[in-house]
């Protein structure tokens, strides 16, 4: 067995190279850099048959890669934060072209003010543009999920390009033991790549991603992505059971971690779940009926796996690591419109906003978190939304500003912290 | 006068099929469709041609389109990063023995001024330092044309558009692609006109038979947006040509030639007379900016003599 200690980078890069891509179009961004880098180092050094071309922006990037996959090639991409958004008209463009590649975005807060440091307002601003979306919370996970990612896109039945979410700097930077599938079982589980019919032909011309006029002709297409979307739910499980098959390794839409018997259930995506579980072995080892779920499919939304999860608990807290300004997180809004009206859905569905640009979320803030949610359930009345920020991160932070002279009134000091 | 080594002698040496078929939503007398025209009858049915957002992108509206060759639209600021994703893909393929070398095809950018003047020269100018190999055909309707002829970079200086329509017209001056491509060493570079088939099919030509980047100026002639009857399209083609307004030339191995020299140019007023969009610049007070047009056109042509007058005393 070949295991090594790899970066989540360096994982997504393998997962590249196992699923035999023809083409890499990219752009360098921080967290996502090694990647390409890593891919580049391999084509150069003729340890990977693949052709890289690096383009003038995110925008072109996308462009290029779609380019290449109607014209019959598989692809792969990757980028971050700002360069998601510099690239999204061509998110939405690609899901439309039915075009089956695989983008890795490395999560990373947006500006202003600049960070480098993750959370997942970049790609949830990708929610609605017709990729799906696997996000992984480890680097064994990003590995395999890149091979799972392009049989999904590829699928007959499905032709959608597909996102795998990883986190800046716990993921991309941090080295995790990764068991790298033969490369043999891996080509035989993506298999060929079958472009399918879209595909520019010198013998068959084709127009593609041209106008429609009229709503009628427009809907029809744009309902089609949806059909095609909701029916990943169903390939993306016999996949994941062929994986599993094959390598050992199972990997539900939904994770869920000591969920049984649970009263509560925090539910977090991405890398900083594995905090949550953590939490969870606290909390049960000092008595709580308290377990953790991880959606891995984000985009089509699991509606029934959740569903089943949750019939019965008490309550949820949704820890969200993004913020939809005005309203709140974007997990919670998901979680409660799948579940509302749904028999034995929890009453209570407790939002949480924290891991903002990498903040920590620390163990005492889930127990904080568990508490607030158990007292909610006993009142029965769903709680307002928190915003995690501690008053010791205030006075830093004031501190700081008194030091720079740079002291300034603050919006929102009225609110609750 | 030197023979001109090309197919395309006479006339009647030029295709008479017609690649692209009519009943498009394009306007009655379209100079751009019409140079489009041309230039796809030369290009030959192996084309895949990638569009950027404007008027042509309305040429394929699902379920038709008067296309032979393959079609994809991109968006407006990314054409040529599609067509260095299909080439790429096509030579992937290529390498692989995956399609033969007859299943190749010319990769074809076709967009409009503001695309390429503007928004598209990020990934245009990506493209030309990867020497791509393409044929980059930008329609020159001198504005932003599908959304109602907004002035664009490639607006000429005193034309009124739907956001210049004070007594003065468009302050800003029209923007020198072809210096643009010049500057970073293209493949081939030309400009061409649907008024003057034999010239473009000439050029046409020679860009399909030069490896690298190459990129295409056709003076496109707007009715709608230039405001003159639909059916002047080619007579307006013609006086762009006969006062200097449009030179016809281009640029191979570091060198540019004019591949038409007007031996009497007319006077421009002839050329902006025809057309509602410089109507203004006949006002009491506009003479300075007609004055202005004039010596610019006549500076220009006499470098353009000088230069040719040289390079003749020195064969
Ligand atoms: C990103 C983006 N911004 C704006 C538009 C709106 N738009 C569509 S076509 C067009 C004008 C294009 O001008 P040009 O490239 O000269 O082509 P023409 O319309 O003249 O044919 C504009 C502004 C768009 N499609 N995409
Ligand atoms: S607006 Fe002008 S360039 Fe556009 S289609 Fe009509 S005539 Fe042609
Ligand atoms: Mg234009």
């Amino acid at each position: 067995m070949n295991k090594q200690m790899l970066t989540g980078n360096v994982a997504a890069a393998w997962g590249a190279r196992l699923a035999g891509i023809d083409y890499l179009p990219a752009f360098p961004i921080s967290p996502q850099t090694e990647i390409i880098e890593t891919v580049a180092e391999w084509i150069d050094t003729g340890v990977m048959d693949a052709t890289m071309t690096t383009l003038d922006s995110e925008h072109s990037m996308l462009t290029a890669a779609g380019g290449a996959a109607a014209t019959g090639v598989r692809v792969f991409t990757a980028t971050s934060s700002q360069g998601l958004l510099y690239g999204m008209e061509m998110m939405y463009a690609l899901a439309g072209w039915r075009v089956p590649l695989v983008l890795i975005n490395v999560s990373r807060g947006l500006g202003a003010p600049i960070t480098l440091e993750p959370d997942h307002n970049d790609v949830l601003a990708a929610r609605d543009s017709g990729f799906l979306q696997l996000h992984c919370s480890t680097c064994q996970e990003i590995l395999d999920s890149i091979l799972i990612a392009f049989r999904l896109a590829e699928d007959k039945r499905i032709r959608l390009p597909v996102l795998v979410n990883l986190d800046g700097f716990y993921l991309s930077y941090t080295r995790e033991p990764v068991i790298i599938p033969e490369p043999k079982e891996a080509r035989d589980f993506v298999g060929p790549y079958d472009p399918g019919t879209v595909r520019f032909k010198a013998d068959a011309p084709i127009s593609e991603a041209v106008a429609v006029l009229g709503g009628e002709a427009y809907s029809y297409f744009r309902y089609e992505v949806q059909v095609a979307a909701r029916k990943a739910l169903e390939v993306y499980e016999e996949i994941a059971a062929e994986f599993q098959a094959a390598f050992g390794r199972s990997y539900d839409k939904i994770d869920a971690y000591r969920a049984d018997g649970a009263e509560y259930l925090f539910l977090m995506i991405g890398s900083f779940a594995t905090k949550a579980m953590d939490a969870v072995d606290q909390l049960r080892a000092a008595g709580w009926k308290i377990g953790l779920l991880r959606p891995r499919l984000l985009r089509p939304f699991p509606d029934r796996d959740l569903r089943i999860l949750a019939a019965g608990r008490k309550g949820i807290a949704v820890v969200d690591q993004n913020l939809s300004f005005g309203r709140g997180g974007i997990l919670h809004t998901e979680v409660t419109s799948s579940l509302y009206g749904q028999p034995g859905a929890p009453p209570v569905i407790a939002g949480f906003v924290g891991g903002l640009g990498g903040r920590d979320i620390a163990a005492e803030e889930f127990y904080q978190m568990a508490e607030d949610l158990k007292k909610a359930c006993r009142k029965g009345v769903q709680p307002p939304m928190r915003l995690l920020y501690t008053a010791g991160e205030l006075t830093a932070m004031r501190k700081l500003q008194t030091i720079a002279h740079a002291v300034r009134p603050e919006g929102g000091r009225d609110e609750k912290h | 006068m030197k023979s001109i080594d090309s197919s395309f002698q006479r006339p009647r040496d030029l295709p008479d099929i017609h690649i692209l078929s009519s009943g498009t939503s394009i306007c009655a007398g379209c100079g751009g469709l019409q140079a489009i025209h041309e230039i796809l009858d030369i290009l030959g049915l192996k084309t895949v041609t990638v569009n950027a957002s404007g008027c042509m992108s309305l040429l394929s509206v699902y379920p038709f389109t008067p296309f032979s060759g393959s079609w994809l639209y991109t968006a407006m600021a990314s054409a040529p990063a599609g067509a260095q994703g299909v080439r790429d893909a096509l030579d992937r393929l290529l390498a692989k023995k995956r399609i033969s070398s007859d299943e190749d095809m010319q990769v074809v950018v076709l967009s409009g001024d503001g695309s390429a003047t503007g928004i598209g020269l990020s990934a245009t100018s990506g493209a030309i330092d990867r020497r791509l190999d393409f044929i980059y055909i930008c329609y020159d309707n001198e504005g932003y044309g599908n959304t109602g002829q907004q002035f664009s970079a490639g607006t000429p200086h005193g034309a009124r558009t739907t956001t210049s329509r004070g007594e003065h017209g468009y302050c800003g001056y029209k923007k020198d692609l072809f210096s643009i491509w010049k500057a970073n060493h293209p493949a081939y570079l030309a400009t061409v006109s649907g008024a003057e088939p034999l010239d473009l099919a000439r050029k046409i030509e020679k860009a399909k038979s030069i490896k690298g980047p190459s990129l295409i100026i056709a003076f496109s002639p707007c009715p709608t947006g230039w405001h003159f009857p639909p059916q002047e399209s080619i007579e307006i083609g013609k006086l762009a040509i006969r006062t200097g307004v449009w030179p016809l030339k281009e640029y191979e191995d570091g060198k540019v030639v004019h591949t038409y020299m007007p031996a009497r140019r007319l006077p421009v007023t002839e050329y902006l007379k025809k057309q509602g969009r410089f109507a203004h610049l006949f006002h009491p007070g506009n003479e300075y900016l007609i004055k202005e047009m004039q010596a610019e056109l006549d500076a220009y042509w006499a470098c353009v003599e000088k230069s040719v007058k040289s390079s003749e005393t020195k064969e």
